[in-house]
């Protein structure tokens, strides 16, 4: 479907299927943990937790069934990085979740595909059993003895919420995708009350990398604190739309260079829950101490009207809140009714001041990771093309 | 529903059940199993799935009208998405959007009187670099144009 010749310093560096499985087989437990501290990896579908604490919390959990849980849910608008690596690089990601089973001690990795990826699932159970023929899953994984691990897809049905790890918990276990209160956190109670650890597929991409070339190699990318590549997802008005692999603490004005941007007006990182940077702020740098990702870099040229941008962000956002809490279910539609107004032209400033106080709420009050960071783009949007949005009134809008 | 088919239903539920066990967590495969072949899941359907998995049917429902890919209403035999989300929308969701509308003569979330299409929209397709998509049942396209979507329409039988 699409081509394999990626070119990256990290990701997309050679690798061959099964490297990783059969060295971390001649590896103790403690040294692969030992490894991943070294590289400092953090979670790569945005929260950025710090994967070594995750996996060793799971390790040391006493439970006899333990499950690695792969998040392939990938649908913050604007990201489809996990979509090139399930199509174009399965062996690492799965490769990612053996090592991930070694090391904790699980039996079961689960793959969470978001149901719009459902045309991916022959390739990828495909591939599963040509991994259980090359004996890379199964029962002795690469001749150790007593090293059973094996993996299993489950889809989505498109839920965006069920992107959040306990959501997506719940979603497993057969229950309406609502994120659920932490503590405690899934590595003590995860898939069905056992310690579970979630990371994003390129978490996982990472760690077969990690494993073969160690961590001192993977942390001689990007910056000090946010270490490695990032898979970036760019869409939007540029030349070149698509996955690009860069070292975390570039700049977004050299992100544009790259991608062949002209004429930008707005760059949305993070995709909806993001935040929206204006041209006077395209040096900042893109890592977890600044402008951190998910991967989703969204362009927006001068053409462009970030009114009716940021309403079809708050559409997406009262569509996919799962209700559960109030301040997101009534939050996000009280936000969206303020963009209407602001559309219409029936506003008042006094209105708008509240409405961002309500967005700071949110940010607090709201039970998951969706209704906390859903205030973001209107706030930011709101405090960044202010003279656009208020001048021009409801003429701008389509 | 006629005896018959409640009957074949029932069958085809509990083969499901032999495949991925009676669990709760096997409640989702299931769900979407019958959704993929029925394009819905029916009352009756629902009732089943509780009886052979021991909880209520309301559970049944709660999860179903959950999830925007699943639902209890019946549908057209294909079900046409369109991403409605940023990028897609900035690469001209509108123009396909009304060019599907108009040789379908229907309006988005409907079905068409063969009930042969149901017309959705859809949010992210993960396909924002290759926007407008378009999602037919499970097969995604990517760089849609007016024309584009129609042969694909055409196509669908």
């Amino acid at each position: 479907m699409e081509n394999k010749k990626r070119k990256g310093a990290v990701i997309f560096s050679p690798y061959k299927k099964g490297e990783a499985i059969k060295k971390v087989v001649e590896l103790k437990r403690e040294d692969v943990l030992f490894e991943l501290r070294e590289s400092k990896l953090k979670g790569r579908g945005c929260a950025g937790f710090p994967t070594a604490t995750k996996w060793t919390l799971v390790a040391a959990a006493s439970s006899q069934e333990k499950y690695i849980v792969c998040n392939a849910d990938e649908g913050e608008p604007g990201t489809f990085k996990d979509r090139v690596l399930l199509l174009e690089y399965p062996e690492l990601v799965f490769d990612g979740m053996v090592i991930a089973g070694y090391t904790i001690g699980a039996k079961t990795g689960i793959l969470y595909l978001r149901g719009e990826y459902e045309y991916m699932l022959k390739s990828l159970e495909d591939y599963l059993e040509s991994m259980r023929k090359e004996k890379l899953l199964g029962k002795n994984i690469a001749g150790k003895e007593g090293f059973d691990f094996d993996i299993i897809i489950r889809l989505g049905s498109g839920a965006y919420v069920c992107g959040e790890e306990t959501a997506l918990i719940e979603s497993l276990e057969g229950n309406r995708g609502e994120a659920r209160n932490r503590p405690p956190y899934p590595v003590n109670t995860g898939f069905m009350g056992k310690p579970t650890t979630v990371n994003n597929v390129e978490t996982f991409a990472a760690v077969s990398h990690i494993v073969v070339k160690g961590g001192t190699w993977y942390r001689k990318h990007g910056t000090d604190k946010s270490t490695g590549s990032k898979l970036f997802s760019v869409s939007g008005d540029c030349e070149r739309p698509g996955v690009y692999e860069l070292p975390w603490g570039i700049k977004v004005s050299e992100l544009l260079e790259i991608v062949g941007a002209k004429d930008t007006k707005a760059v949305q990182v993070g995709g909806a829950s993001g935040i929206c940077i204006p041209k006077s702020q395209f040096d900042r740098i893109l890592g977890y101490e600044d402008a951190a990702t998910g991967g989703s870099i969204m362009i927006f040229n001068e053409s462009r009207n970030m009114l009716h941008i940021l309403k079809n962000f708050m559409e997406f956002f009262v569509e996919e809140s799962c209700g559960q809490c109030t301040p997101c279910r009534i939050g996000n539609v009280k936000l969206l009714e303020g963009v209407e107004m602001l559309e219409n032209g029936t506003y008042t400033f006094g209105y708008m001041n509240q409405l961002k106080e309500l967005g700071k709420s949110m940010q607090i009050a709201s039970k998951c990771g969706l209704g906390q960071s859903s205030p973001n783009a209107f706030i930011s949007i709101l405090e960044n093309f202010k003279e656009e949005i208020f001048n021009g009134g409801g003429n701008h809008a389509k | 529903m006629l005896v018959l088919e409640k009957n074949a239903m029932t069958e085809e539920i509990e083969e499901l059940v032999k495949k991925y066990g009676n669990s709760r967590s096997s409640l989702l495969p299931i769900l979407q199993d019958i959704q993929r072949k029925h394009k819905n899941v029916s009352d009756f359907a629902q009732q089943e799935v509780a009886r052979v998995l021991d909880i209520h049917p309301v559970e049944v429902y709660s999860v179903i009208s959950f999830y925007s890919f699943l639902n209890t209403k019946p549908k057209g035999r294909n079900i046409v998405r369109l991403c409605q989300t940023i990028t897609c929308d900035l690469s001209g969701k509108a123009s396909v959007a009304k060019a599907i509308e108009r040789e379908l003569g229907i309006k988005f979330g409907e079905t068409t009187k063969d009930n042969k299409i149901t017309l959705e929209y859809v949010n992210c397709l993960g396909m924002c670099d290759q926007g407008p998509a378009l999602l037919v049942n499970e097969r995604v396209y990517a760089k849609v144009s007016p024309e584009k979507a129609i042969q694909i329409l055409n196509e669908i039988k």
